[in-house]
């Protein structure tokens, strides 16, 4: 009876919230000028090319700039895009004409200057860019930059020099064959005077080259984008802009697409997995990303990196049922791995699946015998780092350790050992402290085998956080960066994978997928490599 | 009375000061942010450095802490780790989370003290324990559970609201997640008020008013409620604090840009600077509550005086 009258009040308030918010709906009709709207997070770091480092304020730069290349949305090839041509004859120095007729959205013309000015802002110490180490390639690069952080000696990279209105040449610290390929990444985007002249003001309402331009930028809540109407290039926005609006959670977001409030979400939350299908039916996607997670050694821990531990850590990677982890646990939004790459790059960018071979099946018998010859696991039990604060890590992390407890009969051989914060997490690593396997991840900046290998194991590289090292891996990723033909370095690109399967470097688990859910409204959604949505193709209505 | 107030905002200088120290140190213990801000890879030690020096962590904490404090007094609450000062922040989380406050407050005073009046006059029968039992209910299910459900029934089932607030945050759209997250405490102040009616209904002073032939309403509204309201108003007046900083789970599950949104944010990014801001306000708002509960006591009951 109570409760009858706690019901009614409750309903008599909502209905009072219901009369108010009924005359702000309204839907588009099915032209080319309908809006959409799509969820989005803030975004960790100001907006500006070279300080973006996370998908959120990427989403953003990859609506509002075009670079000299683009990645293809469906194949990730790297395409001419404002690059007439990029040409080299010895892989280290290049010379590269932007096309005509190019502006940014407030008129002004891009010009080399506009590409010069923007990647000697990016590199330069004293803009505190997180992205700058994308310049460290071109020479010059220690002058603006100095690894040490003392000061800087020079304000622009010596290997840039702007050489007509529409040409520039870049000299590279060292050969790169596949540089070129790199220059889609946001970092080297282009930027117009206004961003100089009033950077303040630029950060308020950024401007770009891209199919659409900021329209209105709420700092924390929505940043509405507007179709470019005289945009040059050829992949016009089909819908008339996005309104990005920021969500608290991502379940909150799902629920406002299931409620018609919302036309995207493009991170499906791991809680509705399971009814995704049942609420979307096909207008729910679940395409591979350039995303694999490992699990890295601490190879500057003694224990880890003695004669004999490569079996062990061999071992360790067979003893993984990584099929059923990725069924149950994360609903086939992974695909268990079979490399060290990302199926994105394609056989001909580098992919190459089973290369990993019986390394990673999921083997018992073999894992435990194999562990025994390699001396046993470390202090008999291995730990298995992770941050608890973001994702599910917990729950995979107990079916792995699981999965190797199972394997090995042993129910205290695998422990999950969280850190409270990521940060907490990053700085164990970076102050090496880590005393067994961790758990790493890697999102690819570009679609390349060099960007999933040279990062991540070259000796001392920027993102080698177990430290692994191996002179034989260091002077294939050499050979292959000195390649002039592609399908050589990427062939020898993948001998240096080899080498890396044959030490066990890092435990390959699984690819990661992109998912998205989108309502009946749109047409022709997609997600890119990146898991990022093709804006500009969707169609509305 | 006046020198009363001067006192305890005196007084509450040292409580401030010790609370912004020991938010301040919380959020130093746990680490370094920096690291944490370059994503999945590490930061280049150079630029890490930079920052490091651009936001003053290089230096010892006591340090950190007095320029943080000297700055506050200049109204300055430093910048957020995106570039945004942390008074903008502040400027554009506070007045949502304030309404979303009013509101939540506005449901404990009318509906709980309706409740435990009718209930504390109607003790042992059926609507008293009715409502007893409600707010059992209420008091036991979390504020997320709730929450969800009726986001999920009023949102999504039968679209009467929309599952998410807006960034505007008018107060309609403020009604439910504001029941919501006034649930626990309504229930709270139903059951105090119940309990100071049902006592104070058996003393002198209302067996005198009654005898005296006053009408039956204005004995209860002003002589026995107006007694019984003083555990209650403490009850509300320490609530307001604890409902702003509180309004977590709540801002998240609705996708309210408020106080708790931006210290969500604070702690998941490490960002001192926000969160030690944003506390910091928090606390003054705890404390000038209670200064005017405080104050309220002698409004209520004249008995009380203040020297």
């Amino acid at each position: 009876m109570r409760g009858a009258t706690h019901a009614t009040w409750a309903a008599g308030a909502a209905a009072v919230a219901l009369a108010v918010t009924a005359c702000g709906g309204g839907g588009g009709s099915g032209d080319g000028g309908a809006v959409l709207s799509s969820s989005w997070g803030d975004p960790q770091n100001p907006l500006e090319p070279a300080n973006t480092n996370e998908v959120q304020g990427g989403k953003v730069l990859d609506m509002i700039f075009r670079q000299l290349k683009q990645y293809d949305p469906d194949t990730g090839e790297a395409k001419d895009m404002l690059a007439e041509k990029i040409e080299t004859s010895d892989s280290q120095n290049f010379t590269i004409t932007v096309k005509d007729g190019w502006t940014f959205s407030n008129g002004e013309k891009v010009t080399a200057q506009s590409f010069v000015d923007a990647w000697n802002y990016g590199a330069s110490l004293k803009n505190n860019q997180r992205n700058a180490y994308f310049f460290a390639y071109i020479d010059g690069y220690d002058k603006v930059h100095p690894e040490d952080g003392s000061a800087q000696s020079a304000d622009t990279l010596s290997g840039l020099k702007v050489t007509g209105p529409r040409t520039f040449t870049v000299k590279l610290g060292q050969k790169f064959s596949t540089f070129p390929d790199t220059l889609g990444y946001p970092a080297f985007a282009p930027l117009p005077r206004a961003f100089f002249d009033d950077h303040a003001g630029w950060l308020k309402k950024p401007v770009g080259n891209g199919p659409y331009m900021v329209d209105t930028y709420t700092r924390g809540s929505q940043m509405s984008l507007r179709k470019w109407d005289d945009y040059p290039g050829a992949d016009k926005a089909r819908n008339g802009g996005v309104d990005l609006k920021v969500y608290t959670d991502n379940n909150t977001a799902y629920t406002d697409l299931m409620a018609g409030n919302l036309d995207l979400v493009d991170d499906v939350p791991a809680a509705q997995l399971k009814n995704v299908k049942k609420d979307l039916g096909d207008r729910y996607i679940n395409t591979p990303a350039g995303i694999i997670q490992t699990l890295a050694f601490p190879f500057y821990d003694d224990a880890w990196n003695k004669p004999g531990s490569e079996k062990v850590r061999k071992g360790l990677s067979m003893a993984i049922d990584r099929k059923q982890i990725t069924d149950t646990i994360f609903q086939q939004t992974r695909t268990p791995a079979t490399d060290w790459t990302s199926p994105v790059l394609g056989a001909d960018g580098g992919y190459k699946a089973g290369l990993c071979g019986d390394a990673c099946a999921y083997k018992p018998d073999e894992a435990k015998k194999l562990i025994q010859e390699g001396g046993g696991l470390p202090g008999g039990q291995v730990k298995i780092t992770y941050n608890a604060d973001t994702g599910s890590h917990k729950q995979w992390v107990d079916a792995v350790c699981n999965s190797i407890n199972n394997a090995l009969g042993n129910d205290r051989a695998c422990v999950g050992n969280p850190v409270g914060t990521f940060a907490d997490f990053r700085n164990q690593i970076t102050d090496q402290k880590m005393s067994g396997p961790f758990r790493a991840g890697w999102q690819m900046d570009y679609p390349l085998i060099q960007n999933f290998l040279q990062p991540l194991y070259y000796t001392n590289a920027s993102s080698n956080d177990g430290k692994w090292s191996n002179k034989q891996f260091d002077s294939l990723v050499d050979k292959a960066n000195g390649e002039t033909d592609t399908a050589t370095a990427v062939k020898t690109f993948q001998q240096a994978e080899e080498v890396l399967r044959d030490n066990m470097g890092a435990i390959p688990l699984w690819y990661q997928n992109g998912s998205a859910g989108y309502s009946d409204r749109l047409s022709d959604v997609k997600l890119n490599p990146f898991s990022v949505p093709v804006y500009n193709e969707i169609k509305v209505g | 009375m006046g020198r009363y107030v001067v006192r305890r905002l005196l007084q509450m200088i040292p409580v401030f000061i010790g609370a912004t120290l020991l938010i301040f140190l919380m959020v130093n213990v746990m680490g370094d942010p920096i690291a944490g801000l370059c994503g999945d890879r590490q930061c280049d030690p150079a630029t890490a450095a930079q920052l490091r020096r651009e936001f003053g962590l290089d230096q010892p904490v006591w340090r950190q802490y007095a320029t943080y404090m000297g700055n506050v007094f200049t109204g300055d609450f430093g910048t957020a780790f995106n570039g945004q000062p942390v008074t903008e922040l502040m400027g554009t989380a506070f007045p949502v989370t304030i309404r979303l406050t009013l509101v939540a407050i506005l449901f404990e005073i009318v509906v709980g003290i309706v409740l435990g009046v009718v209930t504390g006059l109607r003790r042992g029968r059926p609507v008293d324990t009715g409502v007893l039992l409600l707010t059992l209910v209420v008091i036991s299910v979390p504020t997320f559970v709730t929450g969800l459900l009726l986001q999920l029934l009023l949102g999504v089932k039968w679209g009467w609201i929309d599952p998410a607030v807006s960034t505007a945050a008018p107060f309609a759209e403020l009604i439910v997640p504001g029941l919501v997250l006034a649930s626990v405490s309504l229930a709270y102040v139903t059951r105090l008020t119940r309990t100071s009616i049902a006592e104070n209904r058996r003393s002198d002073y209302v067996r005198t008013a009654l005898a005296k032939g006053l009408p039956r309403h204005r004995v209860i509204t002003r002589h026995l409620l107006r007694n019984s309201l003083i555990p209650v108003v403490t009850f509300i007046g320490t609530d307001i604090g604890a409902l702003m900083g509180g309004a977590i789970v709540t801002e998240r599950i609705f996708n309210i840009h408020g106080v708790g949104y931006q210290l969500y944010q604070g702690i998941l990014r490490q960002n001192t600077q926000t969160v030690v801001g944003f506390v910091t306000v928090l606390v003054l708002v705890f404390l000038i509550a209670n200064l005017v509960v405080d104050l309220l006591y002698a409004v209520l009951d004249p008995r009380i005086r203040y020297a």
